[in-house]
């Protein structure tokens, strides 16, 4: 029989805040322990005879980052049209479309590849991180891993990790490549610009901060996504039910920390 | 080395010594002390929360007791660094009752896992020793196969081949007839006998299957509520008189006692196992 609690909705209210509160602050605790679990065994694994496998890297970097490179591609030039279309169009209010490039160049590179790729790396890869860490939790598959005598995190977390922090990055050099190309041809259909011309002004216009700029930020973005699909995936409880809410979870908190980290990141490194 | 190996003594496998566990506020193991013997099978049983499964995941050292000892194989798991327990681990196999086969590789790569892992041999010769341990376990011709084209049956005889690839000194089966009809699960049985003869390893089976057990038991330990109710043979274990053992061979509900306090507790929601609120 359920407990009765008796006590004022205060208490009540309060209690629920504070054991969320410390659930909270353990997950970020886990998600640190499981950073330096993994950088431990990515770098002193040889040693121990217990080396991150190559081959479990490159399964991750396939799922991660080759299988994402067409939906990536779609929405990198989505959004690069998307931006030439607003950037001309509120440029021309003050008879400046001219100079709609350097508004391009620079929001694509600093912010929109990196974020709208982490978000669908987060989407694709952190859910599905979470899925199988989760499946294998309920299959007693972790600890099969363990009484095997093979560390999960060596096994499991260093190679996505690992694979993430390589693929996010390079997937987003790949979507700014994709959204500048296709927002300069929409400037050249509208404004008429020349594409040799267009690529002359984006060169003019980036420095390689700008460029750097974006990729930390979707460093920091592939570990957010991988510790957080890893710490959901292992907190899961309750079968099949039970890792389709850690999936979803993983998603939510994966795409929020990536916002809320874009946000710090640009105000501590623009400012 | 323990004081019995010093004078010429073998100690045996699994030691385990006033252990006592929780799990939250509750305490779950209360006071257990039994050993496996060299050689033998030891068929822990009981009822649904007899604590038996959680006996299991504390001899494998997957969690820490609050106190006692438990020594596997002449070594105290508590006091293990994460290498020496690793180290330990490469002796001891496990077959998990639902097998815990990894969905993503087919049977012959589960069950050459371990090699994979702690030896340097070459894929031939892995791949060699991975179909003598399907034919052991009948399953040869199996092992291109993925865990999800398996039966159940089939599913645990490929978790019994992974859990020997490494010739272990010991085995932890955690109901290994869980879900499965009398046959299959009779074969299971002298598939069990028939490892421990060959190999001549210990072997821990968890279980709560009555004919299972006195098939393949040469010693039996009863736990009921956390606590060591019997340890012996079949034989003397089919000869107990206690009530509650009596229940367990005869398939009967066990009376659940509880005192009137407690019932009213119960009764108000204030069940003082689990923390009263105030």
């Amino acid at each position: 029989m359920p407990a009765v609690d008796r006590r004022p909705p205060f208490h009540r209210f309060a209690d629920k805040v504070g054991r969320a509160t410390i659930a909270g602050i353990e997950e970020v605790g886990s998600g640190g322990v499981l950073v330096t679990q993994s950088l431990f065994w990515l770098l002193f694994g040889p040693q121990r005879r217990q080396p991150v496998r190559m081959a479990a890297v490159f399964v991750q970097m396939m799922e991660i980052g080759i299988y994402a490179i067409p939906i990536i591609g779609v929405l990198a030039a989505t959004i690069g049209v998307m931006l030439a279309i607003q950037g001309i169009h509120a440029l021309k209010i003050f008879g400046a479309e001219s100079q709609v490039v350097f508004g391009i160049a620079l929001s694509i590179t600093r912010e929109f590849a990196p974020l709208i790729t982490g978000i669908l790396v987060a989407g694709r890869s952190g859910s599905a991180l979470a899925a199988r860490i989760g499946t294998m939790k309920i299959n007693q598959e972790i600890d099969a891993l363990s009484v095997m005598g093979i560390e999960p995190v060596r096994y499991l977390v260093a190679p996505a990790l690992f694979a993430a922090l390589v693929m996010v990055p390079t997937l987003t050099v790949f979507s700014d490549l994709v959204a500048l190309y296709a927002a300069g041809l929409y400037v050249g259909f509208d404004l008429g610009l020349s594409m040799a011309a267009y690529v002359d002004q984006v060169i003019d216009v980036l420095s390689v901060d700008d460029v750097m700029h974006g990729l930390g930020k979707s460093a920091i973005f592939a570990v957010l996504i991988a510790i957080i699909g890893v710490v959901n995936g292992a907190s899961v409880t309750g079968g099949a039910e039970g890792v389709g809410k850690v999936t979803t979870r993983a998603v939510v908190q994966s795409i929020a920390a990536i916002v809320v980290t874009d946000m710090v990141f640009a105000f501590v490194v623009t400012r | 080395m323990g004081a019995a190996a010093a004078i010429g003594q073998r100690e045996h496998p699994v030691e385990v010594v006033d252990l006592v566990t929780h799990y939250g506020p509750r305490m779950i193991l209360k006071g257990v002390t039994m050993d496996v013997r060299e050689g033998e099978i030891m068929v822990v049983m009981g009822g649904s929360g007899s604590g038996k499964s959680t006996l299991l995941r504390y001899l494998l050292g997957l969690e820490r007791a609050t106190s006692g000892t438990i020594r596997v194989l002449g070594q105290d798991l508590g006091g293990l660094s994460h290498r020496e327990i690793t180290d330990l681990r490469k002796k001891m196999g496990v077959a998990f009752q639902g097998g815990a086969l990894f969905s993503s590789m087919t049977v012959g790569e589960n069950i050459m896992l371990p090699l994979y892992e702690h030896t340097d041999l070459d894929r031939s010769t892995m791949e060699i020793m991975a179909r003598i341990k399907l034919e052991v376990v009948d399953l040869a011709g199996f092992e291109h196969l993925m865990p999800a084209e398996l039966s159940g049956g089939m599913i645990k005889r490929a978790a019994f081949a992974r859990a020997v690839i490494m010739d272990p000194r010991i085995l932890f089966c955690d109901e290994p007839s869980a879900g499965l009809d009398p046959v299959v699960s009779s074969a299971l049985d002298d598939l069990i006998l028939r490892l421990r003869d060959a190999m001549g390893m210990s072997i821990v089976v968890v279980t709560h299957e009555l004919e299972s057990a006195f098939k393949i038991a040469d010693r039996v330990t009863v736990l009921d509520h956390g606590r060591i109710l019997f340890i012996g043979t079949v034989d003397e274990l089919r000869e107990q008189d206690n009530a509650r053992i009596q229940n367990l061979l005869n398939r009967r509900a066990q009376p659940e006692i509880i005192d009137g306090d407690e019932y009213l507790r119960r009764l108000t929601g204030e069940n003082m196992d689990e923390g009263t609120i105030q």
